[in-house]
């Protein structure tokens, strides 16, 4: 084994057991904020695991989307809302943790089952390293363009249902209290969106 | 496979010295297989980066200081060294030796981990920063962009450390210093696609190589001036650089993230925010103002006097011209950062993300559709 060979199979170890035993982490630790933190480690290895598989630009983009986009959102949202509240106890909490628990190990026999019929030793094309950024373009503007401009869609659809929840002043009574909301606390803007306010 | 990223390219141009191949060959004189010597190899320019960012740093300072001092009409340091110039080793010192302060209630691990977060990729970032043709670390293939998602873990661990830091300061800094930074990635990396569309290339060496084609006048500053406003005030503020340094307002937020630090741990937010500036200010020499090149074509120069562009001495002057070049443009942007954060008045947090959102980002996407409709007009002047 050529010293490259093992270097390559000690990372590829070390990532794909910090993926495993921290996405397990972030499925089971009690404390949301450690489980946030977490989840951005392992989308970390995960980007290490593309390097490995000489995707660099999908590494790159691997960290810049979902580490620094998506988990930084995460960790914002439950940063701004960490409110301490007791939450109730959930009824029957270890019945459902043994059905979740069995629905999960049998997902995972079956992945498994998966692993072991599959012929892996493929024939695949031929690796192109740095020039993959210009294939991925080539493929994004020409076979992929449809999923692409959908994949946006859905962001525009997300974008505007978010922006329909944050704005309360659509709403006529306060989500939690269930008293009317006054609209005048709410948008204190300069113009006054609301014909029938006064303006002071 | 590795190799790819390994650290392998510090070498001048092609016939000149290969540094790599004659390190690892003294190694082999000594006995040591090859692979081995490749080994002890690759450490070598990491620390040489490492030594190089932490000087770069000590200099800002400096200058910092001195120039802060010229704003407010006072002298600044004086005694440490001539004019002053050991004042930022005593103070890195000072931090050293520091109490490493760990509050009460905060959450330890965090805490600690935070500052390691916001610190290593502002050091990796050094990985494609070209000071000549063949003088970085590493001329990966997706180059610029690498920096871009490289810079955008450092949010990650300035929430970390105000949360871990259990104080409203720290916390509300985090939260304005993620904001702040996912606001401000976005024009900055729209301008970048700009220049990238020009040179055909996301590496920074071939960015920097087609505005060399006739020196000053092929600079990308000319061709990209809009881009270059945009990508320069995205820099400041991804730096947290006063007018935007929000996060660590004194008169509201104390400090910021950084409230409850101390010691070393301090050290490394300053640090990794020093290190980020003069990074910044390479970048934007790399992007816009011709990277190592010098305003005449040095090919030109060589024409003139008569010498042939190979000869040894040449080239060693060639090189060391490339890292002047760099070096100086890169303080000069530097200088401008600190003239700015000396007399420029702070932003507040809307009018922030008012700039951000309503105003650069959408001159950013009208800068790119310009840049692709010029383009394809003029093949010639616009990289087709």
């Amino acid at each position: 084994m050529t010293f490259a060979i093992s270097t390559e199979l000690i990372c590829f170890l070390v990532l794909a057991a910090v993926v495993v035993v921290g996405a397990m982490a972030v499925v089971l630790l009690e404390n949301i904020v450690y489980s946030a933190f977490l989840l951005g480690g392992v989308f970390m290895a995960v980007a290490g695991l593309y390097l490995l598989l000489n995707a660099s630009f999908v590494a790159a983009a691997q960290v810049l989307v979902y580490v620094g986009a998506v988990n930084v959102l995460i960790i914002f949202a439950i940063m701004l809302v960490n409110k301490r509240e007791n939450l109730e106890p959930i009824r029957g909490l270890q019945v459902r943790r043994l059905l979740s628990g069995g629905v999960c190990l049998s997902m995972l026999a079956l992945l498994v089952r998966v692993v072991a019929l599959t012929d892996w030793a493929l024939p695949g094309p031929p690796a192109i390293g740095e020039e993959a950024t210009a294939r991925i373009g080539e493929h994004l503007f020409t076979d992929y363009l449809l999923p692409f401009e959908l994949a946006s869609v859905l962001l525009l659809m997300a974008m505007i249902g978010a922006i329909v929840l944050a704005r309360r002043d659509v709403l006529v009574q306060d989500v939690v209290t269930g008293d009317p909301v006054s609209q005048g606390l709410i948008e204190k803007s300069q113009p006054p969106l609301l014909p029938d306010q006064p303006t002071s | 496979m590795l190799t790819q990223l390994g650290f392998s390219i510090i070498a001048t141009a092609s016939p000149g010295i290969d540094l790599e191949l004659s390190i690892t060959n003294a190694f082999q004189g000594l006995g040591v297989p090859p692979e081995v010597a490749h080994v002890l190899w690759l450490p070598l320019p990491m620390l040489l980066v490492l030594v190089a960012a932490v000087v770069g740093v000590l200099v800002t300072v400096w200058l910092e200081r001195k120039i802060s001092a010229a704003a407010q009409q006072r002298i600044g340091p004086e005694y440490a060294g001539a004019l002053g110039i050991l004042q930022p080793m005593a103070d890195g010192l000072k931090l050293l030796v520091k109490e490493d302060v760990i509050p009460a209630r905060a959450d330890g691990f965090l805490f600690t981990l935070g500052p390691v977060l916001v610190l290593v990729p502002v050091i990796l970032s050094w990985l494609i920063v070209p000071f000549g043709q063949n003088l970085l670390i590493s001329n990966v293939g997706v180059g610029i962009f690498l920096w871009i998602s490289l810079s955008s873990i450092q949010p990650i661990g300035l929430l970390m450390s105000g949360y871990a830091s259990n104080n409203k300061y720290s916390l509300l800094g985090g939260l304005r210093a993620a904001a702040q930074s996912i606001s401000y990635e976005i024009p900055l990396a729209l301008s970048v696609l700009a220049v990238v569309m020009m040179s055909n290339s996301l590496s920074t060496v071939d960015i920097v190589e087609q505005q060399n084609s006739v020196g000053l006048l092929s600079w990308n500053v000319w061709r990209q001036p809009v881009g270059f406003v945009i990508f320069w005030i995205c820099a400041l503020a991804e730096c947290e650089r006063l007018p935007f340094d929000l996060p660590e307002a004194e008169e509201e937020l104390v400090a910021g993230y950084q409230t409850e630090y101390a010691g070393m741990k301090f050290a490394l937010f300053y640090l990794g925010s020093y290190i980020n500036l003069v990074l910044s200010a390479l970048l934007v020499s790399v992007l816009y103002l011709g990277g190592w090149g010098f305003p005449i074509p040095v090919e030109w120069l060589a024409n003139w006097l008569g010498v042939s562009q190979d000869a040894p001495l040449v080239q060693i002057i060639t090189g060391s011209l490339g890292i002047v070049m760099t070096i100086f443009k890169a303080y000069l942007l530097v200088f401008l950062a600190i003239l700015l954060r000396w007399t420029t008045p702070r932003v507040r947090i809307d009018q922030l993300l008012d700039l951000g959102w309503k105003f650069l980002l959408p001159i950013s996407l009208v800068n790119l559709l310009i840049t692709a409709g010029l383009k394809l007009v003029f093949p010639v002047a616009f990289g087709g």
